[in-house]
């Protein structure tokens, strides 16, 4: 119930900031959504997640308000609605009908399949000594799912870095 | 950190002196804690992240980066990222160092992107 009452919330908000024509007051909507999301983690209990959205969500919003105020962006309004409109239209109803297909096979919510996880549950802290399950299953069972996910986050930064350096902006002048 | 021109208001900066190493030191909690009970290298790295933007947002850019410019960060983030490569080879038991240093990837890291950022809008709004 609690959990319907948050869903409803965060899609209120998610409008509110489509919608709404001041930026500021946009990029705080879409943090009030942010903070939804990790009340559901909390709700659902992931407080590991919950912890990890609740800041990632704050650097959000500071990169978001500090590069969106004090500049216009140019925002089109007008032209192409009719086509804009049939596309998202069917757009959101070739993912409602692919979202029917998948969810009739995944199992009932709050009833997970139990392959794995138990292994895990009954085997973890004997086998990496490590008493937080969640960091036990990233950094030992999947650490080269952390080891990748950190290339990719480290070659991001490169690209970053790369785009934004000084000496390759100034030969373009 | 003297109270010059640059950054926000007296008032600002007196909080953000208050708050700042509280900040810093709740970061470093949840990476070294995060074997024990909740909390993460992830979320570890971007709160002490926060505490340097947190600076730099309330002090201005130049205080800062007297501490950690572009190229101190991504050198300290290359050597983490080699440290956990090199943990991962070593194999199983060593969790802790590599939370550590997938921490100090992700702090540097997004400490420099954001400092990337504002050196761009900086430029582009003269």
């Amino acid at each position: 119930m609690e959990l319907h009452l948050i869903l409803i919330f965060m899609i209120c908000a998610a409008l509110v900031a489509v919608e709404m024509p001041d930026l500021i007051s946009s990029v705080i909507a879409l943090s009030s959504v942010g903070l939804g999301l990790c009340l559901a983690f909390l709700l659902l209990k992931a407080p590991n997640l919950a912890v990890t959205q609740l800041v990632v969500e704050i650097l959000l919003v500071i990169v978001l308000i500090r590069a969106t105020i004090n500049r216009d962006l140019p925002l089109v309004k007008d032209g192409r609605w009719l086509f804009n409109t049939i596309s998202t239209f069917l757009f959101i109803i070739c993912f409602l009908a692919f979202a029917y297909f998948g969810l009739k096979e995944l199992p009932v919510f709050g009833q997970p399949l139990m392959r794995v996880s138990s292994d895990y549950i009954a085997n973890s802290y004997k086998d990496t000594g490590v008493a937080n399950l969640v960091t036990a299953i990233t950094m030992n069972f999947r650490s080269l799912d952390a080891l990748a996910e950190m290339a990719v986050l480290f070659t991001a930064i490169i690209g970053v870095l790369a785009i934004t350096r000084k000496a390759g902006r100034v030969n373009e002048k | 950190m003297k109270n010059n021109t640059s950054g926000m208001t007296l008032i600002v900066k007196t909080i953000t002196r208050l708050t700042v190493g509280l900040i810093l030191i709740y970061g470093i909690y949840i990476i070294l804690g995060s074997n024990m009970k909740t909390g993460g290298a992830f979320a570890g790295g971007i709160i002490v992240a926060l505490s340097f933007i947190h600076l730099m947002l309330a002090f201005g850019k130049d205080a800062v980066i007297k501490k950690i410019d572009e190229n101190k960060g991504l050198i300290f983030a290359s050597i983490a990222a080699l440290v956990f490569l090199f943990l991962a080879a070593m194999g199983s038991r060593l969790i802790p160092f590599a939370e550590v240093a997938l921490a100090i990837v992700v702090g540097t890291g997004i400490f420099v992107v954001f400092l990337a950022l504002i050196a761009l809008i900086g430029e582009r709004s003269k």
